[in-house]
């Protein structure tokens, strides 16, 4: 079969594919986006009328996910680990419903924040959620996991989570794929009270999710994402996920007879640690992300013989790596030699000609002036505007929080309360802060740096672009103080202006600053003449 | 066979593409390859690597382990040395030498040409202006890849077919520019016995700086 050249995320894509789903649904987000680009840019989503558009939020993509599973196909949801954040009320109740098609939840993990807040581990949300995690430690193995979680999904009736990290999302290699199933019949859930979680029917299903705990394990044990590497050696490794590669590097490179239990199925295989720990004399756990499985391990009174991220013997933060663990299995290297001094540090900057850039330019000329010029912040390439030479915002939350702090901020009387979100960080999250402040008549101005895209991961469709002043409208922001903006130098006197203006008015107040983002526009530009030079052939 | 090479350069440089036609020629070799990329916002204009591993075994690591790397190949001078405790006791840099100058603090090209030749074998590429004479800055990138094609564990054969491919859907123009603008890069290193060619390199580098 032929080799197919893909990231572990667009493996993720392949798979979902060929096991027939009918739809996928996600918001774009590092590492977790490239999974839907390649379903959205492969032939057999045109094909197969696979629904691929991104949703507003992560919330609203995992229930309508929920909701494609309930009429009988399959389903897949993809995000970033802080969007199960955002979806966590519909990802706990899922696991109390179950699921019809076969339902797949990819979060992709980012431990050392590469591109995130926080390092959260998504493992810990399975395991709350009682539903089974499969972490596959090859790209490969992305694949066919994804492919058989579907089946595992359907059989046991309820939502899978696959669990992938940053490195194994965006590490292209040779895969294998499978010929294609076809998509499930429409066949929507019979039985009326699964879906109704009324306490009543929520006391019945969740009982039976308490009761498919033993069946969970028991796959577990028998898994062969769970197996034994035997080495000789009395101390062994218990590799999670991603974090097997590291361990195998190292005991090739340094020719160790360690044996290795590999875990990436969950619940833990309790037998199977139990009986690998007592056979050892000492344990490294090597786990990517939180130490979930070693605290279990340990157990409350601690084991001397345990090791790994509580006790030092690795780093309790940021992306395990090869050298890491050699150095946790006490293989002295010769250190490396330190980066020289010559070599400067080279932060991200917006790209030249960016219309953030011109929007900071004006909402610093308005904000350095004000005794309380802090500005609150969102997620977007606008974040930049944290750094030198902008220095311009003081917040960055989670999406949406730039709108409800700068809310909460002015009601506790701090004046002016400025806000700045993107364009579709707004829909994904920033509506709902919206009409909380003008339900309470706030004095918040809210600046939108509408770029038309989602501009931070690579330029995916913005789910309100060209209607933000109706939705403003709608929700109830006076018509004449919703003000559209083009951030460019020739407009900077003006936009200084109305901004003024706006941060003046004693209510709430929108600011659209309007620009399409200069890399979306170029893309735009290349690809037309692309189509024309060459209107048979699309690029690969 | 086991080649590690560490990719590095700045945010839009597009080091990807070099790495694509590195990854299509060794998949095509049939060998195993592990090519781990940079996404996301962070990394706009800023330094950017890409850890890239080659070879006919088990690949398992997705990162390239310290001092283990047997190539540096660098679109940019200063983002070279921000690797160097990847680079083996044998391993080889080469760089282009068209510094990248968004940041306040560059330090002295001179000084930064000076650690390279320090640090390790090295060819410094005069890239920018060779790509010029070839047609188009656009293809510096295939003048440094061809520099360091010998250092790749690649056939130049196969690295040819691969830039024909990726180019392909941008015409015949284009994949030919890309094709000449690899074998001048690669004749850089030929000449002579490979580094060697470090010195030829280096005069027009001292003319440039
Ligand atoms: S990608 Fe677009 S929005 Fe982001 S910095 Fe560049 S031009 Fe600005």
């Amino acid at each position: 079969m032929r080799n197919h050249l893909l990231l572990g995320a667009e493996a993720i894509g392949a798979a979902a594919l060929d096991a027939g789903i009918s739809g996928v649904y996600a918001y774009p987000g590092t590492p977790s986006t490239e999974i839907t680009e390649f379903i959205q840019r492969s032939p057999e989503t045109v094909h197969n009328a696979v629904r691929s558009s991104w949703s507003a939020n992560e919330k609203t993509a995992l229930e309508a996910a929920l909701g494609m599973s309930f009429a009988g196909k399959r389903s897949l949801c993809c995000m970033k680990h802080v969007g199960l954040n955002v979806a966590a009320d519909a990802f706990i109740n899922a696991a109390i419903t179950g699921v019809n098609g076969g339902l797949v939840i990819a979060v992709a993990d980012d431990p050392s924040m590469h591109s995130s807040q926080n390092e959260q581990d998504s493992r810990i949300y399975g395991k709350f959620a009682m539903i089974p995690v499969l972490e596959p430690a090859t790209q490969q193995e992305l694949y066919d996991t994804t492919v058989e979680a579907f089946a595992l999904s359907e059989e046991l009736r309820l939502p899978v989570l696959l669990r992938l990290t940053t490195r194994l999302s965006h590490s292209r290699c040779g895969i294998r794929r499978l010929s294609a199933r076809k998509q499930n019949e429409l066949q929507p859930e019979s039985d009326p009270k699964r879906f109704v979680l009324i306490p009543s029917n929520a006391r019945r299903q969740y009982d039976k999710l308490l009761d498919l705990q033993p069946e969970l394990a028991a796959r577990s044990e028998s898994s062969h994402l769970n197996r034994l590497i035997e080495g000789a050696e009395k101390s062994g490794i218990v590799a999670f996920g991603v974090a097997f590669n590291y361990v195998m590097e190292v005991i090739q490179a340094h020719g160790l007879s360690k044996p290795v239990l590999r875990i990436g199925q969950y619940p833990l295989p309790e037998k199977m640690l139990r009986r690998f720990i007592e056979t050892c004399e000492t344990v490294l756990v090597a786990e990517d992300g939180y130490p979930v499985a070693e605290e279990y391990i340990r157990g409350l009174a601690g084991n001397p013989k345990v090791h790994g991220r509580l006790d030092g013997a690795l780093p309790r933060s940021g992306e395990l790596n090869a050298d890491l663990i050699a150095e946790a299995l006490g293989i002295r290297r010769e250190k490396a030699p330190e980066v020289l001094s010559i070599v400067a540090d080279r932060p991200p900057e917006l790209c030249k000609g960016c219309g953030h850039r011109d929007m900071f330019e004006a909402i610093s000329a308005v904000m350095n002036n004000q005794a309380n010029h802090q500005v609150f912040s969102d997620i977007g390439c606008y974040t930049l505007g944290a750094l030198p030479p902008f220095n311009a915002i003081h917040s960055c939350v989670d999406m949406g929080a730039a709108v409800t702090m700068a809310k909460g901020a002015a009601d506790a009387g701090m004046t002016p309360a400025v806000a700045v979100i993107g364009d579709s960080t707004f829909t994904h999250s920033g509506i709902t802060g919206l009409l909380d402040a003008v339900n309470d008549r706030n004095a918040v101005t809210v600046i939108i740096a509408d770029n038309t895209t989602t501009a931070m991961t690579g330029g995916q469709a913005s789910a309100a672009t060209g209607r933000l002043q109706h939705i403003c409208e709608g929700i109830g922001v006076e018509k004449e103080h919703i003000r559209t903006l083009v951030p460019l130098k020739k407009n900077l006197e003006h936009n200084i202006t109305v901004l003024r203006e706006e941060i003046a008015h004693e209510g709430v107040s929108v600011v659209i600053f309007l620009r399409e983002c200069v890399e979306i526009a170029q893309r735009r530009l290349r690809s037309a003449k692309q189509q024309k030079r060459n209107p048979v052939k699309t690029a690969s | 066979m086991k080649k590690n090479i560490l990719l590095a350069g700045v945010g839009g440089q597009g080091i990807l593409s070099i790495a694509a036609v590195m990854d299509l020629a060794a998949i095509e070799s049939g060998l195993q390859i592990k090519q781990a990329e940079v996404h996301g916002m962070s990394q706009r204009g800023g330094a950017v690597q890409s850890h890239l591993r080659i070879s006919d075994a088990t690949i398992y690591s997705d990162l390239i382990p310290e001092r283990e790397a047997h190539l540096i190949l660098s679109v940019e001078p200063m983002e070279a040395l921000r690797y160097l405790p990847w680079l083996a006791e044998d391993g080889v840099i080469v760089s282009s030498i068209d510094p990248v100058r968004n940041i306040p603090d560059y330090p002295d090209m001179e000084k930064i040409a000076e650690a390279i030749r320090k640090a390790a074998p090295h060819i410094l590429v005069n890239a920018e202006a060779l790509a010029l004479q070839a047609g188009s800055s656009r293809m510096a990138n295939m003048i440094v890849l061809g520099a360091a094609s010998p250092w790749t564990g690649l056939e130049p054969g196969a690295l040819e077919k691969a830039v024909r491919t990726l180019f392909g859907p941008k015409g015949c123009e284009i994949v030919d520019m890309n094709i000449a603008a690899f074998r001048t890069g690669r004749g850089l290193s030929e000449k002579g016995s490979g580094l060697k060619a470090a010195a030829t390199a280096k005069t027009t580098e001292r003319q440039r700086v």
